[in-house]
């Protein structure tokens, strides 16, 4: 179990002196599922680079359960925070596919029918167990992407952390990652999700955090950041709410950011 | 009718030493002023039919080709890269492939592409300002490419393509990781290079950005063209789901509620509300 928390935490990317986050104060407890959305540019992927020690706070600090990290190495952070990239080919580089999910389980100790099972496991559930010896790069780019967050998600860390883990999948893939999303949350894992896809962030995530020029604008349930009291601070940030949210808005049905709950209350 | 720009004549194509075709016979007609939408669940050959429309298929990426690909009626397996790189465009759906990594600037990236055709100084500022403008990233121009977001890079990318003015542009899932107003600016951007006559082939998973903006769609499943018809009965096709392609959120919707056997009334509330949303 990892309780995260940021504390007015600002970042300035050096060459060209881009803030990027300006003061993010955020508490994301044990087994929460968050989705954090905003615009291109917004400042989600440098947030979550900080969760794991990529980055390190130019202000503020991060604590993982009550401890600053600061002096804590990305080794020992990993034992934490997976995080799986936006571009798989940033993070993938072994020869095979069993290599690729290997690595990250090996570095943290596990072996023999731990590290099998961890493996087999994260194969199965992305459906890649018939790939086992296949280059990675024989595979297409959406198997690529299910790989890298197979790789993550083999290292069971109690955080899952997935960067746009969606993009350029397949109707299949998708359901793939809600399933996956899903079993860590049954596990009592952590998961934060950065998505565009606004329909997948209402189904599959109970928190949503949204950013604006590297600060939270909003806070809140799927059904209250999607409430037409939000639209305006959405469309402040290039996000449109889901269409099940703007049908149940028209039809006065209150906020159903998901078809399930459209349909439920018509 | 529209004299014929882009066409594919029975194409099959083979990655070098891949066990069996990408591609299986695919015929395609993209006339001047069409926008032409293909999905398919993924490996279905979406990227490689790109890469074949767009020319780079085998010309720099290897393979064997037997069919026809022609521009305005002529074949363009003689032609060079550099003959080809002024007609036709392509937009990768990954913008650290598209990038040349040699710009210093997002005005430099952008200016790259027309800059190598030749393309003289006054009409080759003209152009990229206009490139920055239509996708509203004029405020990244000073910017070094290399520490812009994924989707910040998707899109300098883009705006590359449209500097270089193709009348025939490919582009392979370019709004993956662009929010849904850049989304937008971008379905925007294609549908008036369309009114200006450029033939534009786009791949992608948003069913809904291309019911907005294509007159047609084409379906793939494992490298064969399976649906080929008018974008709106195609994005409706009930075939769809199974052929791995999700339909746009309001086909969706609003077959799930005729599923849940809601009543009539309620039904036709759903129907009112969906009309009006898309009509906006």
């Amino acid at each position: 179990m990892t309780d995260l928390v940021l504390e007015g935490v600002s970042y300035r990317y050096r060459n060209g002196g881009t803030l990027a986050l300006d003061g993010i104060d955020l508490h994301i407890g044990a087994g929460e599922q968050v989705a954090l959305i905003g615009q291109n540019g917004s400042g989600k992927t440098t947030l979550v680079r900080h969760l794991n020690g990529l980055l390190r706070p130019t202000l503020g600090r991060v604590r993982h359960d009550g401890t600053d990290v600061a002096r804590r190495t990305v080794a020992q952070l990993a034992r934490s925070v997976g995080l799986a990239f936006q571009d798989p080919d940033r993070q993938i580089f072994a020869g095979s596919v069993r290599r690729e999910v290997e690595f990250g389980p090996r570095n943290l100790g596990m072996s023999g029918g731990q590290l099998r099972t961890a493996v087999e496991t994260a194969f199965a559930e992305v459906g890649l167990e018939e790939e086992a010896g296949t280059n990675p790069y024989d595979l297409g780019a959406s198997r690529r992407k299910l790989l890298a967050l197979a790789s993550v998600q083999a290292m069971g860390t109690p955080v899952l952390v997935l960067d746009e883990p969606t993009t350029g999948q397949d109707m299949r893939g998708v359901e793939i990652v809600k399933r996956v999303i899903d079993g860590a949350h049954a596990a009592g894992r952590t998961v934060i999700a950065i998505s565009h896809d606004m329909e997948f962030v209402a189904a599959s995530f109970d928190r949503v955090v949204v950013l604006r020029a590297g600060r939270v604008i909003l806070d809140g349930s799927p059904a209250s950041a999607f409430d037409e009291a939000s639209w305006d601070a959405l469309r402040s940030t290039y996000l449109e709410p889901p269409l099940p949210a703007i049908l149940g808005s028209r039809l006065g049905l209150g906020a159903t950011p998901t078809d399930a709950e459209l349909l439920a209350a018509l | 009718m529209a004299a014929l720009m882009l066409t594919l004549e029975s194409v099959t194509y083979r990655y070098a030493g891949a066990p069996r075709s990408s591609l299986h016979e695919v015929s395609l007609e993209l006339r001047a002023g069409e926008v032409l939408g293909l999905v398919g669940a993924s490996e279905s050959g979406k990227t490689t039919l790109c890469l074949v429309a767009s020319g780079l298929a085998p010309r720099t990426v290897g393979g064997t080709l037997t069919g026809r690909v022609l521009l305005d009626g002529e074949e363009t397996a003689p032609l060079l890269m550099h003959q080809l790189a002024g007609r036709i465009g392509i937009a990768f759906a990954s913008p650290a492939t598209q990038l040349s990594g040699v710009a210093a600037t997002v005005y430099e990236e952008v200016a790259f592409g027309p800059m190598n055709l030749g393309v003289p100084r006054p009409e080759l500022i003209a152009r990229t300002e206009e490139a920055l403008s239509a996708l509203r990233i004029e405020s990244l121009a000073d910017r070094d490419p290399a520490r812009l977001s994924g989707g910040q890079q998707q899109l300098v990318a883009i705006a590359g393509l449209l500097a270089l003015r193709p009348a025939h542009m490919v582009l392979d899932e370019p709004t993956a990781q662009l929010d849904p107003a850049g989304t937008a600016m971008v379905a925007t951007a294609l549908a008036s290079l369309a009114t200006n006559g450029a033939s534009i082939l786009v791949a992608e998973q948003k069913t809904d950005l291309l019911a907005g903006i294509c007159s047609r769609v084409v379906v793939l499943d494992a490298g064969r063209v399976v649906l080929d018809g008018l974008a709106a009965e195609i994005l409706a096709d009930p075939r769809l789901t199974d052929l791995g392609v999700a339909p746009p959120p309001a086909v969706r919707l609003r077959r799930t509620a005729a599923d849940a056997n809601l009543p009539a009334a309620s039904l036709a509330r759903l129907d009112e509300a969906i009309a009006q949303a898309l009509s906006q």
